[in-house]
């Protein structure tokens, strides 16, 4: 018993002082206190993000001679997807298919989140859960329930030629652009309705009666303070859908047909049928750099644009 | 003061929000060019007031009429008002300058001329050069000061001031208020303004509105409110009042005698109010209107014998409190602590003698808390 108590009051004041040591260290030095919370994310982000990112861009310098890989390192893939014109026209297509996606998201989302901000005054969460409904189901789902409604006999199609409006069913619903656009809208516009909100949300209710008080309308208050305000979250939704839409590659082989092929399906078959891994892994970082050099433009535009507007 | 009489005219406004009723029966005519305050204190319904003649509030029933306009149909951006909100709302996606200039946009002026005006807004804020900043750049006074030019760049004929000051230190409040008061003068605007600080109300106002429970107590410049107050609650609300309980003995043309008890028989000046013999009444003196003397004064005039029980130096002044026999609350009673001041006092205990002029004797009916006043 005295031993216990003795031994506990020999460590006592040593751990207390190391404990000491360890915070004044840590109050001293704020950008490590900042690591050191970060450091499970960074963990994760290095493990999963940085170290795959390496191997593509490494394997993206090899060559593929059947199936083997010729290590020696060569640009060669990267001249490749610059000079064949169908991984431009792939390119372009996708990085139209996924802007429009972006843009019919953002204005089918505003409404909605501008309608729960200011005008729902009593449960709004469950009104922004209710919104973000058809994200509770399978994406795989969602893509061909819209195969079920834009098909040749789908929904669209029967009910407008039980109606006498059309003769034959349209053909441009199905295997189009224009399908693959309708459902990525569909499927991510959850993630859209929520930084916007927020956005909104965030609004000093004050701010808007000081525009009222300084003499604008409803509308001219919209474009000079709530939409200005509410920007951040419109570029977020936006990137938010471009950047995984742009890289999607099921949509398009379900219902793009030839038309609506993206580059993604040909990377994806990179890594399949045609089996040039390192050709994929190229294709793949232009990928990526080109989003990123939009997402950049894109940004400084719609500041700039908001500048020029209030 | 007024040029004119009835500028604002505010008629038996009422607003009800579900079953709070926030203002009830407010009726008061603010005359062009006038300091006007709202004084109350928290939830008393001033700023729902403001704001019905902001117009982001629609009265429940009664009449607002702004400059011969009854402002009914007239919507908020529409109306000749202009507003400094509580907490300021300085837009803070714009630079100071497009602040300032936000409401100019309907007068359409070439930008050569309303970047002179703007500049010359800031000159008058004394923030010149603070046109490219932002407003989280600014302190809270600064940013006060922008708010007032954002709203008084448009010429209102009325400026809503919402507890401007409230958010300032006490040393920035006092600078500010004279800054405030000097402005108003200058561009000869009608300020309505709205505080709870009743000292800031008496500095600064022409008229003040005393307001509870969404009621005007009493509309009166700030000396008639702090000498005359018409009922106990307002009495109260402003400055520090000392009560007591009397009968009423006598009225003849300009006394009137009141049997006080314990504290004797008092005179007071006959005005308005009418009070028949026999009537209960309340004597109300303010804290400095009495003076103390250590021997007993010599002469005629009215004093009691009382015991110092505490003292309170503020220095400028000094605060007593002495029990008499036979009064529940001890009286208050305060003092300059002026160079020819007795300082002995301030350290004396025990007897003391209290002295009072009829003139420092407010008489008010006994149950007055209810009723209204023009
Ligand atoms: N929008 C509102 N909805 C419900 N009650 C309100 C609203 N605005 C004010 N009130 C109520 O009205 C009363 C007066 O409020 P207010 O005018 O803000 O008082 P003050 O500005 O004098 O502090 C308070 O009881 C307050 O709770
Ligand atoms: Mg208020």
């Amino acid at each position: 018993m005295t031993d216990n108590t003795a031994t506990l009051r020999s460590t006592l004041p040593r751990s207390t002082k190391s404990g000491g040591w360890l915070s004044s260290l840590l109050m001293r030095f704020e950008a490590l206190r900042g690591y050191l919370l970060l450091s499970p994310t960074l963990l994760i982000m290095i493990i999963g993000i940085c170290v795959p990112l390496f191997i593509l861009v490494g394997m993206s310098l090899w060559t593929q001679h059947g199936f083997e890989f010729d290590k020696s390192l060569t640009l060669a893939n990267y001249f490749n997807v610059a000079e064949q014109p169908i991984y431009k026209a792939l390119l372009a297509r996708s990085i139209l298919i996924s802007g429009g996606c972006a843009l019919a998201t953002v204005i089918l989302s505003y409404p909605m989140a501008y309608f729960v901000a200011f005008h729902v005054h009593r449960h709004k969460m469950v009104w922004i859960i209710l919104m973000t409904l058809p994200f509770w189901t399978s994406y795989l789902l969602r893509v061909f329930s819209w195969k079920i409604i834009l098909g040749y006999n789908g929904v669209i199609n029967s009910g407008l030629i039980g109606m006498g409006l059309i003769d034959q069913p349209l053909e441009f619903l199905l295997y189009s652009p224009l399908a693959v656009v309708i459902t990525l809208t569909h499927a991510w516009s959850a993630f859209a309705i929520l930084p916007i909100y927020v956005s909104l949300e965030k609004i000093d209710r004050s701010l808007l009666e000081a525009a009222t008080d300084l003499g604008d309308g409803p509308v001219r208050r919209f474009f000079r303070i709530t939409f200005p305000m509410s920007l951040p979250g419109v570029i977020a939704a936006a990137l938010i859908i471009f950047i995984p839409t742009v890289g999607d590659y099921i949509t398009p082989t379900l219902l793009g047909g030839p038309d609506g092929i993206m580059l993604a399906n040909l990377i994806s078959a990179q890594f399949g049928k045609v089996n040039d891994w390192p050709m994929g892994a190229a294709l793949a970082i232009a990928l990526m750099v080109t989003v990123a050099l939009f997402s950049v433009v894109f940004v400084i535009i719609s500041r700039k644009v908001t500048e020029r507007i209030t | 003061m007024s040029n004119n009489s009835s500028f604002i005219s505010i008629q038996n406004v009422s607003k009800s929000f579900g079953s709070v009723a926030a203002v009830s029966d407010v009726s008061m005519e603010i005359g062009g060019g006038e300091f006007f305050s709202l004084l109350g204190p928290s939830g008393c319904g001033k700023t729902t007031l403001l704001r019905m003649l902001a117009g982001f509030e629609t009265p429940t029933s009664g009449e607002i009429v702004i400059d011969g306009q009854s402002m009914s149909a007239v919507p908020p951006h529409q109306r000749p008002v202009n507003m400094v909100f509580q907490n300021y709302a300085i837009f803070p996606h714009l630079n100071i300058h497009d602040n300032i200039a936000y409401g100019m946009r309907k007068e359409r002026l070439p930008q050569a001329e309303l970047d002179k005006k703007v500049e010359e807004m800031l000159e008058m804020i004394k923030l010149p050069g603070y046109g490219k900043r932002r407003s989280h750049e600014l302190s809270g006074g600064e940013r006060q000061r922008v708010a007032l030019a954002r709203a008084l760049i448009k010429r209102p004929k009325v400026l809503l001031l919402d507890e401007p000051l409230g958010a300032l230190d006490k040393q920035l409040r006092e600078q500010m208020q004279m800054e405030l008061r000097a402005l108003q003068r200058s561009v000869g605007i009608t300020f309505v303004f709205v505080t709870h600080d009743q000292e800031e109300a008496l500095t600064m106002s022409d008229r003040i509105a005393v307001m509870s429970k969404g009621r005007t107590l009493q509309i009166d410049s700030p000396t008639e409110l702090y000498e005359k107050p018409i009922t106990r609650e307002v009495a109260a609300f402003i400055g520090t009042m000392n009560f007591f309980d009397g009968r009423v003995v006598s009225v003849d043309n300009d006394q009137i005698i009141v049997d006080a008890g314990a504290l004797g028989i008092v005179k007071g000046i006959k005005d308005t109010t009418n009070f028949g013999v026999g009537e209960m009444a309340q004597i109300a003196v303010r804290p400095e209107k009495f003076s103390l003397s250590i021997g007993a004064p010599n002469g005629v005039g009215n004093f009691i014998e009382g015991n110092m029980i505490s003292t309170a130096y503020l220095g400028e002044r000094s605060y007593f409190h002495i029990a008499v026999n036979g009064i529940d609350q001890p009286i208050a009673v305060s003092a300059q602590n002026s160079a020819s001041a007795d300082i002995n006092i301030r350290d004396h205990k025990g007897q003391v003698w209290l002295g009072w002029p009829d003139a420092a004797v407010v008489l008010l009916k006994q149950d007055a808390s209810h009723s209204q006043a023009q």
